[in-house]
């Protein structure tokens, strides 16, 4: 393949913070790259790590995890029990070969579509440097959705 | 007297059991169901059993196709010689059984998914416990004087049964408990005889359907960690919960059908049932679990901590790796594609 590699980052959001700070990057026209897929949960304690190796055994190339700043969760901590399955889930991931970077959490409150907006440029950016993961338990179908054009 | 479904002279239907990448503690849980297996034989002709009676692949190959009952089928798909026993017996068999861990998923063997094939011959080969002085590997053919011989080839990434052949039923375990073992024999005679109706396909059989811990008869609190400690590093406490006591128990993850076995005495969970129902990856499920309980919300006080568990991967997925969603580390799989 002669087309440039685009990576496939699943972005995971907080119904209360970060979906609503993507929210207001569109509708404050911030740009960001077409490369991420935002999913809604209630609350990044939501996220299970099943979530995160699902999405790389199904051809994502990094997962970013977002959720509302420590001390600000609408559930009271459940932010803290994400940070803290992230930074095991890094660890476990680092002892199957793939690059701790390809996982990122990012606090962002609805107010901060700017700082989400450069937070998934900057990760798109990083895990492009990276290069493709394709974990071989992907579909090959997989391979269309690299191929969506930058907006 | 029994039906005769296959055509069979002697009226009995064939069992069949197997076993390819395992220890053959499966085979030695068969044979503690004690008198039942006088129940096998009343029930049922063996007519392939490699640990238990001399029968050869080639026996196998000239049954004809769908002629044996029930298989159980134990061990995981280490090399070629594993899968083409997982094919014929999938061919030859009317109920496959992923009987044990190894088949359902992976077990002790599917660690080795963490390691690229040097690295396991290298251990098996030319440990410190090996007296291999020219350095023999194995070779999967070898011209002898006599001709060429073959010996099974070696897969750069270990599979499940299920990911070879369909599988009617797991059995999950390391080895099966011997009284699930015995129930589910009873229920499967009882099923030849009309008596009873077999779960649908796919279905988990000999376990529970809840966690170890609903088994587990140690008192529960809440849990806070602040280190994780090795049992043998402890002062356990013998009535309470392992968890709460630093020392990772996967009970909470983890499979009812043991009656808790580790834990009564004194030992933490290590998994071998397998993920507890409607679990689709069971080191992640575990991770979950875990890390809500450390205590803390400060990242220099949770690295800290996770630093006394210096082996996540291979704790949380013990004997699940091969059935877990990676099913491999990176380097294992770059060698499987090259040998694709």
């Amino acid at each position: 393949m002669t087309e440039a590699f685009e990576p496939v980052i699943v972005g995971f959001t907080c119904n209360w913070c970060s979906y609503r700070a993507a929210d207001l990057a569109g509708t404050a026209r911030i740009k960001y790259p077409p490369n991420i897929r935002l999913i809604r949960l209630m609350c990044s304690g939501r996220l299970d790590p099943t979530f995160v190796f699902k999405a790389f055994s199904s051809g994502a190339d990094g997962v970013m995890i977002t959720g509302c700043h420590p001390g600000e969760c609408h559930y009271v901590e459940q932010n803290y029990k994400a940070m803290r399955r992230f930074i095991l889930l890094q660890r476990t991931l680092a002892q199957f070969g793939i690059e701790p970077r390809r996982v990122r959490l990012v606090w962002a409150s609805a107010a901060e579509g700017h700082r989400l907006a450069e937070e998934i440029t900057n990760m798109v950016e990083e895990v492009r440097q990276l290069g493709p993961l394709n974990w071989p338990t992907a579909p090959d179908g997989v391979q269309v959705t690299r191929s969506v054009e930058a907006i | 007297m029994t039906s005769n479904p296959d055509g069979n002279p002697n009226g009995k239907p064939k069992f069949a059991m197997c076993w390819a990448a395992s220890c053959g503690g499966c085979e030695i849980a068969v044979l503690n169901i004690h008198e039942k297996i006088l129940d096998v034989d009343q029930n049922f002709e063996v007519v392939f059993w490699p640990v238990a009676m001399d029968a050869k692949y080639k026996d196998v190959e000239a049954m004809p196709d769908g002629s044996i009952t029930l298989t159980l089928f134990n061990g995981s798909i280490r090399n070629d010689e594993n899968e083409h026993m997982a094919h014929l017996l999938r061919r030859k068999s009317k109920i496959l059984v992923a009987f044990g861990s190894c088949a359902c998923e992976g077990c002790i063997p599917g660690l080795a998914n963490f390691s690229t094939t040097q690295e396991i011959f290298d251990a098996a080969y030319a440990g410190i416990s090996t007296d291999n002085p020219n350095g023999i590997r194995p070779q999967s053919a070898w011209d002898a004087p006599e001709g060429t011989l073959h010996l099974p080839k070696f897969y750069p990434v270990l599979k499940t049964l299920d990911q070879v052949v369909p599988v009617d039923y797991y059995m999950p375990g390391c080895p099966p408990e011997s009284h699930q073992i015995g129930a589910v024999i009873d229920l499967v005679i009882q099923a030849l005889h009309g008596e009873a109706t077999l779960p649908p396909p796919g279905a988990v059989i000999g376990a529970g359907q809840s966690t170890v811990c609903d088994e587990c008869p140690r008192a529960r609190n809440v849990k806070k960690i602040t280190h994780f400690a090795r049992i043998q590093d402890a002062l356990i406490d013998p009535a309470l919960c392992l968890l709460e006591q630093g020392v990772l128990c996967n009970g909470i993850a983890t499979r009812s059908g043991c009656t808790a076995l580790c834990p009564k005495a004194g030992a933490a969970c290590v998994g071998c049932y397998g993920p507890a129902e409607g679990v689709l990856d069971y080191g992640a499920r575990l991770m979950t679990a875990v890390a809500s309980v450390i205590d803390s919300t400060d990242p220099a006080e949770i690295n800290r901590i996770l630093d006394s568990l210096p082996d996540p991967a291979g704790a949380f997925y013990r004997f699940n790796l091969a059935g877990s969603l990676l099913r491999a580390g990176k380097a294992a799989w770059a060698a499987d594609r090259v040998k694709a």
